[in-house]
C-alpha cells in the first residue's frame, strides 16, 4: 500500500500519491510508467523537506524508502555504498558500533541519503566540514530512458555538481558512495552558556568555532531592545572515550493533529523566556548522547503536528559575513515587533568550505532558521519584510525549507539555476521548481 | 550469533528480521527465487554485520528441490538455530473464484509448499534436538472471510499443521512458532485499500518476530493488537458472520 504523502511543514497541503520503489532494478520501469501516465514525477524519500521542493508538479512521486540497502561497506576505511532511500539513522545504526559517524548530519536522522544529497544538507560543523555533498564520493543517477550514469568529481562532473543541491531534478539518485568520519565514542562533550545579545553571539562564534567541531546557537526571537538576540551558545566535540552504542531511547509521539497550533503569543513568550533561563549563565561543560545533541526533535515522532491543521513554515536564510550582524539584528527586530515568534530559532555561522554543488544553500556567513505556524500574517506581512532584508543584505533562502520565496528572489540568489535547468531531466518536476522558475 | 535459514529471504518482513539478526553477527543461508535480489539482500546483511551469508536459488513450489536445498544449507551452516519460512503471495480472491488452476497454484504457494518444507525440516531438527521453526502464517487463516478465503485456507492449513508439529517437536526440544501478521506495508499489499491505522511497518513486525522467537512464543500476532481483533472476529456467530462482507 502507498498512502497519500505531504511535506514536513504540511504546507502547501497538496497530497502526493506515492509509487513505491522496492528494488533498484525495478525503478527504470516504474519511472517510465509513472511519467507516461502522469507527465512527470519526483523522488520522495522520508518527507523531511519542509515546503514544496519535495512535492511533484504532477502530485505523483516515486517513493524511495524501500531502497534502503547497503551495497557495500568497508568498515576499515569508513567508505560505504548505499541505496539512496536509506535513512541517516539506519546508517548510524551500523556505523557507530564500528567507530564511524556521518561526517555531516542535519538536525534529523530521518532524512534519506538521496534527500541529503539533493538538498546538500549541512549541520553544526559546517565551519569545519562543509556540507553533506563534500563527503559524497560518487553516485548513480538514473535519467529517464538512459543508462545509469555514474557521477563523481571526474566522471560526469557536470551532473555531479548539478545533482548536489539539485533538488532531485537532474535524475533519480539510486545509490551513493559516502565517506564516514571516525569516532572513538558516541558521546559528545558539550559546553553551553547564555549570551546576552547579538554582538556577544558573534564574539563567541569567532572565539569558539575555530576550536570546536560543532557549534550552534538558540535564539530567543521574542526578546527586544537591549536583549535583542539573546540566546544560548552550544558547542560540542566527539568524546575521546566512552561507548560506541546506538541510541535506543523510546520515542514519544504526537498522535493527532490539534485543530490549532499549540503556540500563541503568550505561550511562545513564556517558553522562550523559560528556555533562556533554564540554561547556565556561565559556560558549563557536560557530556551528552549523540542523539540528544544532534536530534532532540527526533525523539518526538510527528512533532510537525503541533502546529495544527494549517501546518507551519520554516524561514531559513543565510547572510554573507559582511552584512550578517546588521541584517540578523534587523530580521530579529522585525520578528519581535510582529510578535509572530517561534520557539525554534537557530543561529549558526557557516564556514568558507565550498560545496561541490551548484545550488548549495550555505555560504560563508550566518544562517538563521525559525519555525512559524501558518497564518495570513505570515505570508502577507512578515515574510515580505524579512525577504526585503535578506535581499538587501545579499543573502538567500533555503529551498529545502521554503514554501514562499518569489521567483525573482530565487533566480537572483541562485544564478546557477539556469545551469541546473539545462541539466534537469524533463521527466522530473517539483512544485517548488515550477513556482520559482516558470 | 545464530545460524539462520530463511526461505523467501527477499520478502520485506524476512529481510527486516534478517537485519536484526545480522546486527548480532549471525550466519545466514538465504533462499529465494530471484538471484539478483538474493545477492542484494546478502550484500546488505554483510554490511550490517552478518558473519557469513550464503544464497541459494529455489522456487519453493518446486517440491523436488527442497531436500537438496536443506542438504546445502546444513553443509553451509552446520546446524540450523532458526528456520524462518516467509515466502508467499497474496492472490486476488475474485480471480481464484473463476480459475481452479490459479486457486490450486495459490494454495501451493502459500500452503502445501510450506507444509512440504516443514516436514523435511522438522525431521532434521528432530535429529538436531534444538532450534526453532518460525513460520509466517496470517491472521487470514483464523477465519474464512469472503474477501480472501483462498489465501485464508492456505494459511489455516499452515497454522493447524504448525500446531500439531509444535506438540510433536516440543518433546524433542525443538520450538515451533506460528506468526500471524495483520496488514503490513509491503509490496505484497501494494494497491490494496487497507485501513491506514491498522497497517504496520515491516520493521515493527520484524522486531516483534525476533523477540517472539527469543521468548519461544507459540502463536504470535504481529502487531499484538491483532490478537484482540481476531478474538472478536472468531467470536462472531456464523448466522451473523455469513451476512458480513469482511
Amino acid at each position: 500500500m502507498s498512502g497519500a504523502l505531504e511535506s514536513w511543514g504540511r504546507y502547501p497541503r497538496v497530497m502526493q500519491q506515492g509509487h513505491a520503489c522496492n528494488w533498484s532494478s525495478e525503478v527504470p520501469t516504474l519511472f517510465r510508467d509513472v511519467v507516461q501516465t502522469q507527465g512527470s514525477t519526483l523522488a520522495y524519500g522520508n518527507g523531511r523537506s519542509y515546503g514544496d521542493s519535495c512535492l511533484a508538479a504532477s502530485d505523483h512521486v516515486l517513493q524511495t524508502p524501500r531502497l534502503d540497502r547497503f551495497i557495500q561497506a568497508d568498515w576499515n576505511s569508513g567508505a560505504i555504498r548505499v541505496e539512496a532511500g536509506i535513512t541517516l539513522s539506519d546508517i548510524l545504526r551500523s556505523a557507530i558500533p564500528r567507530g564511524w559517524f556521518l561526517a555531516v548530519t542535519p538536525g534529523t536522522q530521518f532524512a534519506t541519503v538521496g534527500g541529503a544529497i539533493a538538498n546538500d544538507v549541512h549541520g553544526k560543523n559546517h565551519h569545519v566540514r562543509g556540507t553533506f555533498g563534500n563527503h559524497v564520493q560518487s553516485f548513480g543517477l538514473l535519467r529517464l530512458g538512459q543508462e545509469l550514469l555514474t557521477c563523481s568529481r571526474v566522471e560526469n562532473p557536470e551532473f555531479f555538481a548539478a545533482s548536489i543541491g539539485g533538488l532531485g531534478l537532474t535524475g533519480l539518485i539510486l545509490w551513493a558512495d559516502i565517506q564516514l568520519m571516525p569516532i572513538r565514542a558516541c558521546q559528545i562533550n558539550t559546553s553551553v552558556g547564555r549570551f546576552a545579545n547579538l554582538a556577544e553571539f558573534f564574539a563567541l562564534s569567532a572565539e569558539l568555532d575555530p576550536v570546536h567541531e560543532y557549534s550552534v546557537a538558540w535564539i530567543d526571537c521574542l526578546a527586544k531592545g537591549a536583549e535583542l538576540g539573546r540566546g544560548v551558545f552550544i558547542v560540542g566535540d566527539h568524546a575521546q572515550y566512552g561507548s560506541l552504542e546506538v541510541d535506543k531511547r523510546s520515542k514519544l509521539s504526537v498522535p493527532v493533529t490539534p485543530p490549532f497550533s499549540i503556540f500563541n503569543k503568550l505561550s511562545l513568550r513564556a517558553l522562550n523566556s523559560a528556555y533562556w533561563r533554564l540554561h547556565p549563565a556561565q559556560r558549563t561543560q557536560k557530556r551528552s548522547g549523540y542523539d540528544s545533541f544532534f536530534y532532540p526533535l527526533d525523539r518526538i515522532l510527528h512533532w510537525n503536528r503541533i502546529y495544527g491543521r494549517k501546518g507551519f513554515q520554516q524561514y531559513q536564510c543565510v547572510i554573507p559575513d559582511a552584512n550578517a550582524q546588521t541584517a540578523i539584528a534587523e530580521l530579529l527586530a522585525t520578528i519581535a515587533e510582529a510578535g509572530l515568534g517561534s520557539f525554534l530559532a537557530v543561529l549558526k555561522r557557516c564556514g568558507e568550505i565550498a560545496s561541490p554543488g551548484l545550488l548549495s544553500f550555505p555560504m560563508q556567513g550566518t544562517s538563521l532558521a525559525l519555525d512559524f505556524h501558518n497564518g495570513n500574517a505570515l505570508e502577507n506581512i512578515l515574510f515580505p519584510r524579512l525577504d526585503a532584508i535578506v535581499r538587501a543584505a545579499g543573502g538567500r533562502l533555503y529551498p529545502a525549507k521554503d514554501a514562499h520565496m518569489s521567483g525573482s528572489d530565487f533566480r537572483q540568489a541562485y544564478p546557477a539555476w539556469e545551469q541546473l535547468e539545462a541539466l534537469r531531466d524533463p521527466a522530473l518536476m517539483s512544485r517548488f521548481w515550477k513556482r520559482v522558475t516558470l | 550469533m545464530k545460524r539462520v535459514l530463511i526461505i523467501g529471504a527477499t520478502s520485506t518482513i524476512a529481510s527486516a528480521c534478517a537485519r536484526l539478526w545480522a546486527s548480532q553477527g549471525s550466519e545466514f543461508f538465504l533462499v529465494a527465487r530471484n538471484t539478483d535480489k538474493l545477492e542484494q539482500t546478502a550484500a546488505d546483511l554483510t554490511a550490517r554485520g552478518a558473519k557469513a551469508v550464503d544464497t541459494y536459488q529455489m522456487d519453493a513450489t518446486d517440491l523436488n528441490a527442497h531436500s537438496l536445498m536443506i542438504e546445502r544449507c546444513l553443509a553451509s551452516l552446520g546446524q540450523i538455530d532458526i528456520a524462518l519460512i516467509a515466502h508467499g503471495t497474496l492472490p486476488v480472491q475474485k480471480d481464484c473464484e473463476q480459475d481452479v488452476k490459479l486457486a490450486l497454484a495459490e494454495l501451493a504457494n502459500n500452503g502445501t509448499s510450506v507444509i512440504a518444507l516443514l516436514t523435511l525440516l522438522a525431521n532434521r531438527l528432530e535429529v538436531q534436538r534444538c532450534g526453532t521453526l518460525a513460520v509466517i502464517s496470517s491472521v487470514a487463516g483464523d477465519r474464512g472471510r469472503p474477501s480472501n478465503y483462498l489465501y485464508g485456507t492456505a494459511k489455516a492449513a499452515v497454522s493447524t499443521f504448525c500446531e500439531g508439529l509444535r506438540a510433536r517437536m516440543f518433546k524433542v526440544g525443538v520450538h515451533v512458532i506460528t506468526i500471524k501478521p495483520g496488514f503490513v506495508d509491503t509490496p505484497m499489499t501494494k494497491g490494496l485499500p487497507l485501513p491506514g491505522p491498522l497497517v504496520a511497518k515491516p520493521e515493527q513486525v520484524a522486531e516483534r518476530i525476533v523477540k517472539g522467537i527469543e521468548n519461544k512464543a507459540n502463536t504470535l500476532y504481529a502487531p499484538g493488537f491483532w490478537a484482540l481483533i481476531m478474538l472478536i472476529i472468531r467470536c462472531i456467530p456464523t448466522f451473523v458472520f455469513k451476512r458480513l462482507n469482511l
